[in-house]
């Protein structure tokens, strides 16, 4: 499947009747079938969104109702979030070394990725489909593989606790995902363009910065949300190379949320929390969905 | 490849020129096709991302295999940190796998795994395959419904985790919805069901939007020719739609099958470290690192590693699920060879 039928197929998505296939049947039934297809369509939609809601609904609570069961808070109150900001969490660095982890980890595996496939895309060599097969591979590789061995290397070499401890093992399934889709990318835009420029006298590398990074662009921008998104809710790595609070990642921070008392979970400021760190991704997904299914889609239903 | 054929009908004709002409600037070069300038090229902009992942996957996996072989025989020093007393033990790391105490609780990992990447895979392909359908059939409000079904996907597994915590709390919500009092994060049946539950919801989505985008490729005259031969909505599902997605959720099935044998996150959070009956692969190699045991650390990681890549090359080789569209690569290699030959015989 090609983007650019993706994007057909949802441009005129409005038209195609596929509906039309229960055409035969008795009217009566018809309207059954679209009623029911309605109720569907209902069902998925709580099924998606009533356990983020319910997670919303309790971080506006107040920690004295937090076992209430009604569908909107009430009274409504920020208690939690100011709780969760209150300083004595580092929530906000948290929140900080989350974005600079998952920020430089996005621009580097684009940098690497950039110019992995344009090579696998535009030149011919020997070996490509290997290496673009090698590489692919590397994205299945488990988690803790990666993490027990560099966690001994990175021990030796005094890097515990560093920014770099994180993003040089974030690289590990990055730049698959990076060059995987850039590739897929690449190899739908024409030739004829380049070929064009260099006829007219550019090199290869002004063809490739002047013509092909342009038209690419969407294709860059598609694979840096879906790598920083990745980055962003990056675990089993931060949790291992890290033990100082005041570098650790967000998702870590609220996973060792623990409150004032040891024997009762501070529920609401973790809901507070959880909802902090989610809803960047949230609107990030609400903006760029389309970017986001054609970069998700693009690998898997060619 | 049956969909391959089917896009290159839909967007063959804007490529063919190109491809005509690549062709031909291709054997206008070297004999083997390809200008001697290119390789090296192509060598040094491969260079820097092999080199990164030289280090962080080769170097690991190498190293993960010379640790197995050892075991700490002190234990650390005044700083916590780990003393060099290392003993050459063979595989006695692997051996331990199957006996003793270590071989327990190994053998319990491997069984949750397994356990929770067939019941999870499975019924995230089952309801993800009834996501796609239902939204294959809304023309209103797709967007809005792609937007929703998103937001599963994007909440991190940490705080999914979280999340599902809270609402399977003792006295939360979904005890109250049911009318239970079931202790779900605590060990047991239960807590296995719990992980099960908060993963389906993070991934089925997922699947329904894959499976989505291979039915969208999908030709509407094909489903008006069964239509014409009297076929009904059950039997244009079985005979059209499943085998005409079957290459692009063989491929969904496999990324989440390798995802859900490294699970960690999930069970760490929800439920906790250390609890027997949802304790994965992941879980119990990361207890064992953190208990400065490298040697059966990397034992446990070694065997995650071979069961990953055994599961990836049964789908690969045996179902032929078509990962790097080599396939399709092949195919238009064919036809691009085909196109020379013709063009050959055109200027004779």
């Amino acid at each position: 499947m090609t983007i650019t039928d993706l994007r057909g197929l949802a441009a005129s998505g409005e038209s195609p009747g596929r509906a039309s296939g229960v055409d035969v049947r008795p009217k009566q039934k018809r309207t059954w079938r679209s009623y029911s297809v309605y109720l569907g369509l209902a069902l998925i939609f709580i099924y998606c969104l009533a356990p983020f809601y319910w997670m919303i609904v309790s971080s506006l609570r107040r920690t004295a109702d937090i076992f209430d069961n009604t569908l909107l808070p009430q009274p409504f109150s920020l208690e939690n979030y100011a709780k969760v900001f209150d300083g004595s969490t580092m929530f906000g660095q948290a929140l900080l070394n989350s974005l600079i982890v998952a920020s430089v980890t996005t621009v580097a595996a684009l940098v690497l990725g950039i110019f992995a496939a344009y090579a696998i895309s535009r030149l011919n060599f020997r070996f490509k489909s290997v290496i673009l097969g090698v590489i692919i591979a590397t994205s299945m590789f488990p988690g803790i593989s990666v993490v027990v061995p560099l966690l001994r290397l990175f021990t030796d070499l005094g890097w515990i606790n560093t920014y770099q401890a994180m993003i040089i093992p974030n690289l590990s399934f990055a730049i698959p995902l990076a060059v995987w889709n850039l590739t897929t990318f690449m190899k739908q835009l024409p030739f004829d363009l380049e070929e064009a420029a260099m006829i007219d006298g550019c090199t290869k590398w002004q063809a490739f910065r002047k013509v092909l990074l342009p038209l690419a662009a969407p294709g860059v921008f598609t694979t840096a949300i879906l790598t920083f998104i990745h980055s962003w809710n990056e675990f089993i790595i931060a949790l291992s190379m890290i033990n100082d609070p005041a570098i650790q990642t967000a998702t870590v921070a609220i996973s060792k949320f623990t409150g004032a008392t040891e024997f009762q979970a501070p529920f609401g400021e973790q809901m507070a929390a959880g909802v902090i760190v989610t809803v960047p991704l949230v609107i990030m997904v609400l903006v760029f969905q389309r970017r986001i299914v054609e970069g998700l889609t693009a690998g898997a239903g060619k | 490849m049956t969909t391959a054929s089917i896009d290159h009908q839909s967007s063959g004709p804007p490529r063919t020129p190109g491809q005509g002409r690549k062709a031909s600037r291709n054997s206008a070069g070297s004999s083997a096709g390809r200008t001697p300038g290119e390789g090296r090229m192509a060598a040094l902009l491969l260079s820097p991302t092999l080199l990164v992942l030289a280090l962080v996957i080769a170097y690991p996996l190498i190293s993960a295999i010379h640790q197995s072989l050892y075991r700490a025989q002190s234990g650390l020093d005044a700083d916590g940190y780990v003393t060099e007393g290392e003993a050459f033990v063979g595989l006695a790391n692997y051996a331990d796998l199957f006996a003793g105490e270590s071989g327990h609780r190994f053998m319990n990992a491997f069984g949750n795994t397994t356990f929770f990447t067939v019941t999870t895979v499975l019924l995230e392909t089952l309801l993800g395959l009834a996501l796609a359908l239902a939204m294959n059939r809304a023309f209103k409000g797709r967007s809005f419904l792609r937007a929703s079904i998103l937001v599963p996907w994007a909440v991190p597994t940490a705080v999914s985790g979280l999340l599902w915590r809270w609402i399977f709390q003792s006295d939360g919500i979904a005890n109250t919805l049911i009318g239970s009092e079931i202790l779900w994060t605590a060990e047991g049946t239960a807590s296995k069901l719990a992980v099960i539950i908060a993963e389906v919801w993070k991934t089925a989505p997922f699947i329904g939007l894959l499976v989505l985008a291979g039915m969208q490729i999908i030709p509407e005259e094909v489903y008006e020719a069964a239509k014409i031969d009297g076929a009904g909505w059950w039997r244009q599902l079985g005979s059209i739609t499943l085998p005409l997605v079957k290459p692009t959720l063989l491929v969904a099935v496999l990324f989440r099958m390798l995802d859900a044998l490294r699970m960690f996150d999930l069970p760490f959070v929800l439920i906790g470290p250390g609890k027997e009956s949802v304790e994965t692969l992941s879980m119990l190699a990361w207890d064992e690192s953190n208990q400065l045991r490298y040697g059966s650390a990397s034992a446990f990681a070694v065997i995650l590693f071979l069961y990953v890549a055994a599961v990836a090359i049964v789908f690969v080789k045996v179902l032929g699920a078509d990962v790097t569209g080599a396939k399709q690569l092949g195919a238009k290699r064919r036809a691009r060879k085909a196109n020379r030959i013709q063009k050959a015989e055109a200027t004779q």
